[in-house]
């Protein structure tokens, strides 16, 4: 479709000068012929430009004025000191440029936003790549003078985008009215218009609109559903608690410290799930129906540290619970007694409800932490802090409002920018080689020391336990009293936590010593060593637990030996907090205050870890202990108001770089990854493979915990032969080994394929990026043309 | 849901709904602080859409905004009269779009226009210098400030022509993960 090349320059005729540039009418003819252009363009150029300029001539000036308000501060003096020399015509003509009305020009905005809501409308966010012509400049591609909201007038563009809103579905047109640019009341009117269309489309439809109750009922029940969300909406954000706390918070310590308080709320949530869970299908039932046991020990203080004694046979435990069919009048054993004809509301299988509620909660704890995860990870990817354009824009933190907090972070934002010039200047002079290897060594030994002490600390835990074991048999062959024997149970959770809580200013000292590069790696390189300390100490007290050689290993019912002893690490850990909290900071602060007049910070890293693995105490021990997510919420509400009184009295805001956003991610992903990953194994392998104990709890008997799920599925086959298709299902699916293999594949395939996606989008921004350069140099080059061609005029005129 | 208020009619609290980030309860709330600065002359009641303005002098000493060091900016950057002062639509709007629920394009649509002092729609550098020196309240020295200036200039410009477009600081800002949660003021 060759044409001549017409280049005829449309010449708005309204009283609107919201500047429309003289644009061709044709772009591929443009295109086309652009060697003719390059010959002909002056006297084209200037032939359109005297058009223009005699249409301009024949208004009044006064209508040269726009008439929006917002655009009245035109930057004509501002213009004039950036391109001396250049005429007041041609500065108008700039001025009415795109790029400069954009924001300020309320018609500029709703033109954009037309084309957005016309873009929405036909799903198509950007060209396809096959239609993507290589030569096509993408400014003028898909521009289509006729349909360009941009010409017209105000009252037609607002019009157009009323009618454009109409044509969205609710949910978006709901949306694109949340993010239009415009202001509040402009926004009103402009929702009263097109609830005032639709009022008048849904009348005229009604003659078309069926007259069952069906479609009416429809219609009412949508508009009952929205007026509902948005009650729900309004009460779930009054139900956030700690509103005021969290803002007092963040107004004196900014976004970092309040990272940590948000983390505490999310495990909050995470326990206050799995303790619905299994307080409504295992505990209450329970409660209801308990089974026939011993008198317990009367009730000592001491039990709320060591949980044993009276907390042996109850609630809290594994043990208590039977492995009978409650409310079941045909009691198995009874023998001769005829069952009633008529059957039992509802008999309840307590071993079935105790393994699938542990499995429901795991799995609800599962999805609430990847989709925290997916959240968070979509709000910080992105590229690293040493971008000074990005320090500049977005490191001021806006929620901090006391005055001492503003002016220390003044402070430090002047510290970063002079570090990072610093960074900049040194990176260009590199580091001799001898400086080089000195750092390489400096490392390699404290990375030697880290991992030396991690394996140090583990063999004492080995030790320790396997000497506390002897010990105890020793005081029970003795039989000496209560007291000392379960005294002897807290030495081993003790000195765990003792480590869990020294290690760490361990290796804060040895990451002050290796003088890292950037402050960011050396947090990074901190939080990965406590993070290989607690993971090493957990799997191995793990593995003492699950292999019984050691712990537990006389007991007869050994789970509620495990649960116990999971009750006290974690009630260890709370004290241990409490007393970091005490020494840590209280004392410290006095210590510092004497010293160096200044207050210590709040270690972030370190106590968002400490949270991590109380939480991961409560995941592991959720089998053996189901009462214990609500000791863990217990733990975590008084937790939140020490802190938080410790945090305001002893404490400054921190003077590091925190990228609060990123550290979030990195916190979510690890609570997710390393920790809740490594419990699931654990449950995973408990319920599969671990033979339960013979005389209590709800498994007592069988080979391992998952059988009696599957004598459950046969029963089930046996009942009622019309279910065949539940049995195969389970046989085929979820015993098939080769299932596991087929999705493992298919979920490799699937990364691989975002990735290849990933980087074929990286190569696109390549490109665009270079087309952008040159977009803006063909902007400068018209610029001068425009303004030599004015120049030419006012030398000839 | 048996509210009892008064001060606004249940369509003008939907409205409020549908075109901002806040609840009916934060609606009021805001009224409640923005009767709070100046009790005589906002009224309470705002059936009738009063046309109220406050000056730009009561609104920058609110606790939120007292020790920003952008308050003037923010606030006109809200306003619709080109003075600074704020009607009732505008203070809600501009704490609907510094709150946490806004998306990322529309806060960065009004931090450009609290960035650009000179209303120009360009970040320029005397614009950058004034920022620089709000941050800083004058600590570096003029040299580090046109070192820096000249640094976000070259990292951040794309198209060439030693000055920020909305276009560029809309990209430099979709690689920054903090600043949704740093360009946020709770009310």
């Amino acid at each position: 479709m060759s044409q001549l090349p017409s280049i005829t320059l449309h010449v708005p005729e309204g009283t609107e000068s919201d500047g429309q540039e003289p644009s061709p009418d044709n772009e591929r003819a443009l295109h086309t012929s652009f060697h003719q252009l390059i010959l002909e363009q002056s006297s084209l150029i200037e032939a359109g430009l005297e058009l223009e300029m005699k249409e301009r001539d024949r208004e009044s000036p006064a209508c040269l004025a726009p008439p929006d308000a917002c655009a009245a501060a035109w930057p004509e003096p501002g213009q004039g000191e950036q391109c001396p020399g250049y005429s007041s015509a041609s500065l108008q003509i700039l001025a009415s440029m795109p790029s400069r009305t954009i924001g300020r020009s309320l018609g500029a905005i709703i033109s954009q936003y037309c084309n957005r809501t016309a873009r929405l409308r036909r799903r198509s966010s950007r060209p396809p790549l096959q239609q993507l012509c290589r030569a096509a400049r993408p400014s003028l591609r898909q521009y289509d003078l006729d349909a360009d909201p941009a010409r017209a007038t105000l009252e037609d563009k607002w019009s157009l985008l009323v009618k454009e809103l109409l044509s969205l579905s609710p949910y978006q047109r709901s949306q694109m009215l949340l993010t239009l640019p415009i202001s509040l009341a402009e926004k009103r009117t402009l929702r009263r218009q097109v609830n005032r269309q639709r009022g008048l489309l849904r009348q005229r439809a009604q003659h078309w609109a069926p007259s069952s109750p069906c479609g009416w009922s429809i219609v009412y029940v949508g508009l009952g559903c929205r007026g509902l969300w948005y009650r729900l909406l309004s009460l779930l954000r009054t139900a956030q608690p700690w509103h005021y706390t969290l803002k007092q918070i963040s107004g004196r310590f900014g976004s970092s410290v309040l990272s940590y308080f948000l983390f505490l709320k999310t495990l909050l949530m995470f326990n206050f799930f799995s303790f619905l869970i299994l307080l409504a299908f295992v505990v209450v039932l329970q409660a209801v129906y308990p089974p026939t046991s011993a008198s317990p020990p009367p009730f000592t203080g001491l039990e709320l540290l060591t949980g044993a004694g009276y907390f042996t046979h109850s609630l809290l435990y594994y043990g208590y619970y039977s492995n009978v069919t409650l409310n079941d009048p045909c009691t198995p054993g009874s023998k001769g007694s005829a069952c009633p004809p008529a059957a039992p509301p509802f008999p309840y299988n307590m071993p079935l409800a105790y393994l699938f509620s542990v499995g429901v909660s795991f799995l609800v704890t599962c999805i609430l932490l990847v989709y925290c995860v997916s959240c968070s990870f979509r709000e910080s990817v992105g590229s690293s802090m040493g971008d000074l354009a990005v320090k500049v824009f977005c490191a001021w933190d806006f929620k901090v409002i006391q005055r001492r907090s503003v002016k220390l972070q003044c402070e430090n934002f002047c510290t970063q920018l002079k570090e990072l010039l610093a960074e900049q200047r040194s990176r260009s002079h590199s580091q001799s080689l001898c400086q080089r290897l000195r750092h390489c060594i400096v490392v390699l030994l404290a990375w030697t020391v880290a991992l030396g002490s991690v394996l140090g600390c583990t063999l004492a835990v080995h030790h320790l336990s396997k000497h506390m074991h002897v010990v105890q048999q020793e005081q029970r062959a003795q039989g000496s009293g209560r007291w000392q024997q379960e005294a002897i149970l807290l030495v081993l959770p003790l000195v765990v936590s003792l480590l869990n809580a020294l290690m760490p200013h361990l290796y804060n000292l040895l990451a002050m010593w290796e003088k890292q590069d950037s402050p960011v790696t050396q947090v990074y390189v901190a939080i990965c060593r406590n993070l290989i300390l607690k993971m090493v100490v957990l799997s191995l007290l793990c593995f003492q637990w699950l292999s019984r050689s050691v712990v537990c290993s006389t007991e007869e019912c050994w789970e509620t030996c495990v649960g116990q002893d999971l009750y006290r690490f974690v009630v260890m850990d709370f004290i241990f907090t409490l007393l970091d909290t005490l020494f840590g900071e209280l004392v410290w602060r006095l210590i510092l205050e004497k010293r160096l007049r200044q207050r210590p910070e709040f270690d972030i890293a370190r106590n968002v870890l400490e949270l991590i693995y109380g939480q991961t105490l409560t995941w592991l021990g959720i089998l053996f202990a189901p009462l214990l997510p609500a000791v863990q919420m217990l733990k975590l509400l008084l937790l939140f108001y020490i802190k938080k009184t410790s945090l305001m009295r002893n404490c400054q805001s921190p003077s590091k770089p925190w990228q609060a956003s990123h550290m979030s991610t990195i916190f979510i992903t690890l609570l997710c990854f390393p920790f809740f990953l490594g419990a699931t194994i654990f449950l995973s392998y408990t319920i599969w493979s671990v033979q339960p104990s013979e005389t209590c709890g709800p498994f007592r008997g069988l080979e391992t915990i998952y059988k009696s799920g599957k004598s459950w599925v046969l029963v089930l086959q046996k009942s009622n032969p019309n279910i065949t298709w539940f049995a195969w299902v389970h046989q085929h699916l979820v015993e098939n080994t080769f299932l596991l293999f087929f999705t493992s594949g298919a979920l490799l395939a699937v990364i691989y394929f975002y990735i290849q996606v990933v980087r074929g989008q990286q190569r696109v921004i390549c490109l665009l990026r270079e087309q952008i350069a040159k977009e803006g140099e063909d902007k400068i080059f018209l610029m001068q043309k425009l303004h030599s061609v004015y120049e030419q005029r006012e030398r000839r005129a | 849901m048996g509210n009892k208020q008064t001060i606004f009619t249940d369509e003008q609290l939907d409205a409020y709904q549908d075109c901002t980030f806040f609840t009916r309860k934060e609606i009021l709330r805001l009224h409640g602080r923005y009767h709070e600065m100046a009790p005589n002359v906002v009224p309470m009641d705002y059936t009738k859409d009063p046309d109220v303005k406050l000056p730009m002098q009561l609104i920058i000493n609110m606790p939120e905004l007292k020790e920003n060091p952008f308050k003037e900016r923010i606030v006109s950057s809200f306003s619709e009269d080109g003075e600074g002062s704020l009607s009732f639509n505008d203070f809600v709007d501009m704490f609907s779009v510094l709150s946490e629920m806004a998306p990322r394009e529309l806060k960065a649509i009004y931090a450009f226009k609290i960035y650009d002092f000179n209303t120009d729609n360009f970040i320029c550098k005397a614009d950058l210098e004034q920022t620089l020196n709000k941050l800083t309240r004058e600590e570096l020295t003029a040299e580090e400030i046109t070192l820096v200036c000249e640094k976000v200039i070259e990292e951040a410009d794309m198209d060439g022509d030693g000055k920020l477009g909305f276009a560029d600081f809309e990209n430099m800002i979709s690689k920054a993960p903090d600043f949704l949660s740093t360009f946020h003021i709770r009310i």
